[in-house]
């Protein structure tokens, strides 16, 4: 049994230690806004916070998890920057299929939490992990920037 | 062309619970081999009003990103003079006689067709339950309808103010006579129609609620991960289950003829369990298949003449007499569609029964699947569908539901097929291989006299929607090459028909359109420079009779600086598309050789006229996102076979664009009213020649073979 504590919430489950964090979401306990794209660290549609840090949950083992405090998808609006990259991806209608978004928000709400005045080279360095197939990196990029401006100086 | 024209039966049926249903139907579209004997008066798409003022749209379009749901909602939204908001959307279950595309003939999700094949359809379906609603206020009031209006839910009596909310009025609506005719609003009353409507869809899709395919999760669910045979036509010879039986959750080993599938508690198991399976496999007679093989096909089969698409003049003897004739060879490879939400599909195999939970274009070719594998009656089988989590042709194709069904038929419980990425790569039903031979006879002047075109690939029609494939012409492999726009006296376009089964194929976005357009608009450069004109100039000079591809073709060229100096090592390419969707659409690239080698996009401006426009904003972000996975495509997409082999994997050597590498794309709209024309595609096909008219333009190398980055550096100048 690990204890891990997800979006404020204590959960205890039984799972092999290197069992990916993924499918402990997933299919252990029933939060699948955290998406499986690639199972590899190369495309970020499973990126999660540890710590306020973006990082793949397909390769992340729960038992790297377990002293850590997770974010997922589910609970990213309750944070200050999550909730005005939730706002910003609504006005700029960034999702087309929508299937890499939460890990695109989690990626870029983790990216305003650390720098609220993020430049291009800082947005392109945290969001290039993140593939979106129908290609609405343009839209993400200036919903970042829009986000960014709600940070206040 | 247009589906507006097309004849429509309206019925009324009054709706359990005392709703008004209201249904039509289209007649045959291009699938139906015989629509005399098409099914009858049943609808194709219900507007559903209870009577608590809940309006309901049960969608026959999947929702892959495009936008459908939004700009479908609009249609009918904007007639029946309901707020977007009002509406509540269902997915449809799977029905042709319901819910068919008229364009395609059955239901379907594909071909850009959405808004072309319903324009007409949903808007008077609104229009039709709208003027019932107020017919049944004007019946309770005892006025003139005439004297009452429709809008936001609620109609009012003019002169008293008297008003009535649709919910009230649902009852009594369902009993009045279906009106023989309707107006529908003169197009400048548009008050949705045209707008940048913002996507229902939105919010579901950035808190992690939104529900695709995937997320499905059902009591006493299983999941399982497969791998099916590595070479297409091999088998599973045996299956040593030992060490993967004894992996923690694993709970069944299923075994087919052509796969093997680890179903477990979780997909980590699952996948633990897969890896640690000793499958031997008898690999057929695909085992020792290069990609080398298939070109030689190919080039082969190139040597032969074709069936004729088109043919006008005289192309033999113009090309013989011209002063200068151009000749060249063009090759466009298999291609994986790579959606980010790997193929997937839950099902549940019960006694005389099958429930299916998926993501598809085609729900009803998803069920036909499923009751042939169970040996079941189609009205035993349900199938429900999600958000797809990208489509690009892939998901117009049922092999992972029929995969899925095939073993959960083996397993006692809801068990949810995923396949990993690997499978999913290696797996796909691509994009064909095409080669093409293209010529063109040009006179002392360096006008083009003669064009011939021939098209060397599979018939995808053929296998896919046979009805449409007439006379040995598959409309999909000429698709954008027999609508050449080009005035030019001798044309002749030609499709010779070659399969090679190594790899199954079939539509990837874009479509025919997306390997024709990236031959014609390179080698309309090729000539340009043979006829020593600039390649704007020389395209305009021949579309003195295409006033709206003359349009687009200005004003990408305007905002794209067309003509401007560039620095060093840059280059700006020009591509124009024409094709089946209606739609037309300039591109202006501009690229930049960086000193590793790398071709680095700089800016894409796109000037689109797709008739009338419904929602701008999804307008421009089809656009966008055509151009994205175009660039993807045209610059690195390439799926190569070795011993019959996919040998691409994941992203690491499936390579696609990413933020860092994403160009400014500026989508310039040229509004007005003609009919409308698709718009999820053509951004992607256009996307290949004006990155190679801008590499050509940039070192003077000119790539006939996609893709772009290996073809620059294989190409000594």
């Amino acid at each position: 049994m690990v204890t891990l504590r997800i979006n404020g919430k204590a959960h205890q489950v039984d799972v092999p230690s290197d069992m990916p964090m993924l499918w402990v979401l997933r299919d252990v306990l029933g939060m699948t806004g955290t998406k499986f794209g690639c199972g590899m660290a190369l495309c970020g549609a499973c990126t999660v916070q540890l710590d306020g840090q973006a990082i793949r949950s397909c390769v992340t083992p729960v038992s790297a998890a377990a002293s850590k405090t997770i974010t997922t998808i589910e609970a990213i609006g309750n944070t200050p920057a999550g909730k005005r990259v939730q706002e910003a991806w609504i006005a700029h209608d960034v999702p087309q299929c929508g299937y890499c978004q939460s890990g695109q928000i989690m990626s870029a709400s983790a990216l305003l939490a650390r720098k609220p005045h993020p430049t291009d080279a800082d947005i392109d360095a945290a969001m290039a992990g993140n593939i979106c197939r129908c290609g609405t990196y343009q839209r993400i990029r200036a919903a970042i920037k829009q986000a960014a401006q709600g940070a206040g100086r | 062309m247009t589906a507006v024209s097309r004849r429509e039966f309206v019925t009324v049926l009054t709706a359990a619970g005392g709703g008004l249903l209201l249904g039509y139907r289209v007649g045959g579209g291009r699938g139906s081999a015989s629509a005399a004997t098409a099914p009858g008066l049943a609808p194709n798409a219900f507007i559903r009003i209870a009577p608590d003022g809940g309006i309901t749209l049960i969608m026959p379009q999947a929702e892959m990103g495009q936008g459908t749901h939004t700009s479908m909602s609009m249609l009918l939204a904007e007639e029946l003079e309901v707020a977007l908001d009002q509406v509540r959307l269902e997915h449809a279950p799977p029905d042709d006689t319901l819910y068919a595309n008229s364009i395609l003939g059955e239901q379907m999700t594909g071909a850009s067709s959405s808004v072309r094949a319903f324009y007409g359809p949903l808007r008077r379906a609104g229009a039709t339950a709208r003027a019932m609603l107020v017919g049944a206020a004007a019946a309770s009031w005892n006025v003139d309808p005439a004297s009452c209006r429709a809008r936001k839910g609620v109609v009012t009596h003019t002169p008293t103010g008297r008003t009535l909310r649709y919910g009230a009025l649902a009852a009594k609506a369902a009993t009045l006579p279906m009106p023989d005719k309707v107006a529908l609003k003169d197009p400048k009353d548009f008050t949705l129609i045209g707008t940048p409507a913002k996507r229902p869809d939105t919010p579901g899709k950035v808190n992690g609620t939104a529900q695709f395919g995937i997320d499905v999760r059902l009591p006493g669910m299983l999941i399982a991960t497969v791998a099916a045979s590595p070479v297409l036509g091999g088998k599973v010879v045996a299956v040593d289950v030992q060490k993967a039986k004894a992996v923690v959750g694993v709970r069944q080993i299923v075994q087919l003829d052509d796969a093997v599938a680890v179903v477990a508690d979780h997909m980590w198991a699952a996948k633990q369990g897969l890896a640690a399976l000793d499958i031997r496999w008898e690999d057929g007679p695909n085992a020792n298949v290069s990609t080398a093989d298939v070109v030689q096909g190919l080039a082969k089969a190139s040597e032969t003449p074709g069936v004729t698409a088109r043919n006008h003049g005289d192309p033999a003897s113009a090309l013989a007499g011209a002063a200068q004739k151009v000749e060249a060879t063009y090759e466009a490879p298999f291609l994986a569609h790579v959606t980010m939400e790997p193929m997937n599909c839950t099902v549940h195999v019960r006694t005389n029964e099958c429930e299916v939970w998926t993501g598809s274009q085609v729900l009803s070719r998803a069920r036909a699947a499923a009751a042939k594998v169970t040996g079941l009656p189609l009205e035993k089988v349900v199938v429900h569908n999600h958000f797809l989590g990208g489509g690009f042709g892939r998901r117009l194709e049922v092999d992972y539901v029929t995969q899925a069904v095939r073993i959960a038929k083996q397993v006692d419980a809801p068990v949810k097929v995923v396949w990993t990425r690997e499978e999913d790569i290696q797996h796909d039903v691509y994009r064909p291989y095409y080669y093409d031979r293209i010529a063109a006879g040009l006179d002392a002047k360096g006008t083009p006299i003669a064009w011939t075109h021939r098209i060397v690939g599979p018939a995808i029609i053929a296998r896919y929607l046979p009805p449409a494939f007439k006379n040995g012409i598959d409309i999909d492999a000429v698709d954008g090459a027999v609508q050449l726009l080009y005035e030019i006296p001798a044309i002749q376009i030609e499709h010779v028909r070659h399969e090679e089964p190594v790899l199954n194929t079939g539509f990837w976005r874009g479509v025919g359109v997306t390997h024709n357009n990236w031959v014609i608009e390179s080698f309309m450069d090729e000539i340009a420079t043979a006829a020593k004109q600039d390649p704007v100039a020389f395209r305009r000079a021949l579309l003195k009779k295409s006033p709206r591809a003359l349009a687009v073709l200005d004003l990408a060229a305007k905002e794209g600086g067309w003509g401007k100096p560039l620095p060093r090592g840059r280059g700006r390419g020009v591509a124009l598309l024409f094709s089946e969707w209606g739609t037309y659409l300039a591109e202006v690239a501009e690229i930049e050789i960086a000193s590793s080698g790398d071709v680095r996009v700089h800016r894409v401006v796109c000037a689109v006229d797709c008739g009338q426009v419904v929602n701008p904003d999804i307008v421009k972000a089809q656009i966008e996102s055509g151009v994205v996975y175009g660039i993807s495509g045209a610059l690195w997409g390439e799926v190569t076979l070795k011993d019959g082999r996919v040998e691409q994997s994941n992203f690491h050597n499936y390579r696609v664009l990413r933020m860092n590498e994403t160009p400014p794309i500026q989508v310039h709209l040229v509004r007005n009213g003609e009919a409308p024309g698709g718009i999820g595609e053509p951004g992607t096909s256009v996307t290949a020649a004006a990155l190679s008219n801008a590499i050509y333009a940039a070192t003077g190398k000119r790539l006939r073979k996609l893709p772009l980055q290996a073809a620059l550096a294989g190409v000594a100048r």
